[in-house]
């Protein structure tokens, strides 16, 4: 028994089964409730993205706020391929492939900066991402926006899918975030965020650790929202190059616990149930009201929930 | 292009520029001593907007001299801020801070959407005139707005270099550590910061509602201007603003003519990328650093 929960490969296999349970569960339970289904892909869907961030965020330090540009450019990779008519399963992968091409060589470059500078530089991706995909309308649509073919049909059929496709995606996720935590990468990446120097001065690969956890973590968010463009069916700039893709995923990490597995997930739960609260009660101030929740998590939770619990354990 | 109409782009650059200067200033002031990037910023420019709008549409005073008063009310809003709620998480990491005035720049901008809705609004114009140089055309309220604009900065780089309280935020942002042994009250020194950064927000807000139409959509393009200026310019340095507002505004107005207005901010943003990793301490160097 002891051998076996401490084998590295028994997290990621179970989060993996458990995620092929709820996939396929999930839409049982809920069956056509278009409000639940909703609700469930969009929970599955931020846990992915807290998921990602948290590799560059979290493990490693460095504040991204370029979540958002791998996200779109994602959504925009498979939308595209499926107007050129390529099926379904080339979308996602060129949703992979196209952000890890570009999170390598320009993670490469601003992961030098450390700080807000790191921050900003990599906000400014969305921004030129956004301004690129509405000005290169023969392509994209430009600002009218581009439809899905093949999406239209039964709206419940479509949301099921999308729903099985995230809840898989976000397992994965997990499973991979549980497999670097746990190996060499991971501890690279802890050492970088204690003290960039001194892990330098032991012999840490940083520049290349920092690219390798930057680049995955594009991965997923392309591959997030190529699943959200075959969801919602029409996407336009606005919609996924908007910066609260990058700025929701950072306070869910930041509720559950920046840096820790599990943070990202329980942040989610409790971030998705408090805008569910807020939007249907307080219309008007939701995002204000999401304002104040920030501020005093901040405040008064600045470690978040699961390093909040672990302490008190501790003590 | 004829050379009279690249004079007109150079002046109107140099005239965005101006206002530029106003809009980094205060927000290179706050990142440069208390280590905080002010997302508030934006907003703050928005807010100062209304207030001028509100004296020009209630009182039919115009933005020039509502600013006298904006500006300081607005700053002591920013000292409260600081005093009372940033303060508290200041040591924290970068993104803690970040995060924290994410936060009041939400509700900041959902209260004034609230308030006023997204619509947009003007001010009238104040003058009206429109100043003519050979081929040039220049409208003066637009070259007052901007002369306005850099004539604050300069009014507060003075300050910093020559009244008490403005050594002291000199000091703390030279060496915080050193300041506190030599008795500089650094919490204090943060708070003034922070008011003085606001209420240049404040004054910039005002300038902007005399040439710009107001939107509180407008704020994060605020933010946006107000990084890549202080980048460009320096971190911290006043006078860096100046300059980093200037290049910014030559760098749009000509990028509006060669790449298409379409891609103002993308132009704005390869600026700051490429700055960042050729030469991050801007321009002029970190005042006051090294």
């Amino acid at each position: 028994m002891k051998t076996l929960s401490s084998s590295p490969w028994i997290g990621p296999v179970l989060a993996l089964a458990g995620g092929a349970i709820l996939a396929f569960g999930l839409p049982v339970l809920v069956g056509d409730q278009a409000y639940l289904l909703r609700l469930a892909t969009q929970l599955a869907l931020l846990v992915t993205l807290a998921i990602a961030w948290n590799l560059v965020g979290g493990f490693t330090g460095y504040p991204s706020f370029a979540t958002a540009a791998f996200f779109g450019l994602g959504a925009y990779a498979i939308a595209v391929a499926q107007q050129a008519g390529w099926p379904a399963w080339s979308g996602f992968l060129l949703a992979a492939v196209l952000s890890a091409l570009l999170a390598a060589p320009f993670g490469f470059a601003i992961l030098r900066l450390r700080g807000h500078y790191f921050a900003i530089a990599s906000l400014m991706l969305v921004t030129i991402l956004k301004e690129v995909t509405t000005g290169w309308s023969d392509l994209t649509g430009g600002g009218m926006g581009i439809n899905l073919p093949g999406a239209g049909g039964n709206p419940t059929a479509i949301a099921t899918v999308a729903l099985e496709t995230m809840v898989i995606l976000a397992a994965a996720a997990l499973a991979l975030s549980m497999i670097v935590a746990k190996g060499r990468l991971g501890f690279g990446l802890a050492c970088i965020r204690m003290n960039e120097t001194a892990a330098m001065g032991a012999g840490i690969d940083a520049p290349r650790l920092k690219t390798i956890a930057f680049t995955l973590s594009a991965a997923i968010c392309g591959l997030a929202g190529a699943t959200y463009a075959r969801w919602i069916g029409y996407i336009d700039p606005s919609d996924v190059y908007d910066v609260m893709w990058s700025v929701r995923p950072i306070i869910a990490a930041l509720i559950g616990g920046v840096g820790t597995v599990f943070g990202p997930v329980v942040g989610s739960i409790v971030y998705i149930a408090f805008e569910e609260l807020m939007w249907r009660n307080l219309l008007t101030f939701g995002t204000g009201a999401l304002g104040v929740l920030i501020a005093l998590l901040v405040l008064l939770l600045p470690a978040g929930i699961i390093p909040g619990i672990l302490r008190r354990r501790a003590s | 292009m004829s050379a009279s109409l690249l004079a007109q782009v150079l002046a109107n650059g140099l005239l965005l520029g101006g206002l530029y200067a106003a809009v980094a200033a205060g927000f290179s002031l706050v990142w440069g001593v208390l280590n905080v990037v002010n997302m508030l910023h934006g907003s703050a420019i928005v807010l100062g907007s209304y207030a001028a709008w509100f004296a020009s549409a209630r009182f039919g005073v115009n933005p020039f001299l509502s600013a006298i008063v904006v500006g300081p009310a607005i700053g002591l809003l920013g000292w409260a801020v600081q005093r009372f709620v940033i303060q508290r998480v200041i040591t924290a990491p970068v993104l803690i801070t970040l995060v924290l005035t994410f936060a009041l720049d939400l509700i900041l901008n959902n209260g004034m959407i609230n308030a006023f809705s997204a619509d947009y609004r003007k001010v009238p114009p104040v003058t009206g005139a429109i100043l003519t140089f050979g081929p040039i055309g220049l409208p003066l309220d637009r070259v007052l707005a901007a002369v306005a604009g850099v004539v604050v900065t300069l009014a507060v780089h003075a300050y910093l270099n020559n009244s008490r309280l403005g050594r002291a935020i000199v000091a703390v942002r030279m060496d915080r550590e050193t300041s506190m042994l030599m008795g500089v009250k650094v919490e204090h020194i943060y708070a003034v910061t922070f008011g003085l950064g606001l209420a240049l927000a404040g004054i910039a807000g005002c300038l902007m509602a005399v040439v710009f139409p107001i939107s509180p959509l407008n704020s994060s393009g605020y933010l946006g201007i107000a990084f890549v200026a202080c980048v460009l310019g320096g971190l911290g340095s006043i006078v860096g603003a100046i300059v980093g507002g200037i290049v910014l505004g030559v760098v749009e107005s000509f990028g509006a003519i060669f790449v298409g207005p379409e891609y103002s901010v993308t132009v704005a943003a390869v600026l700051l990328i490429a700055m960042l990793l050729l030469r991050p301490q801007g321009l002029l160097g970190r005042a006051g650093y090294e």
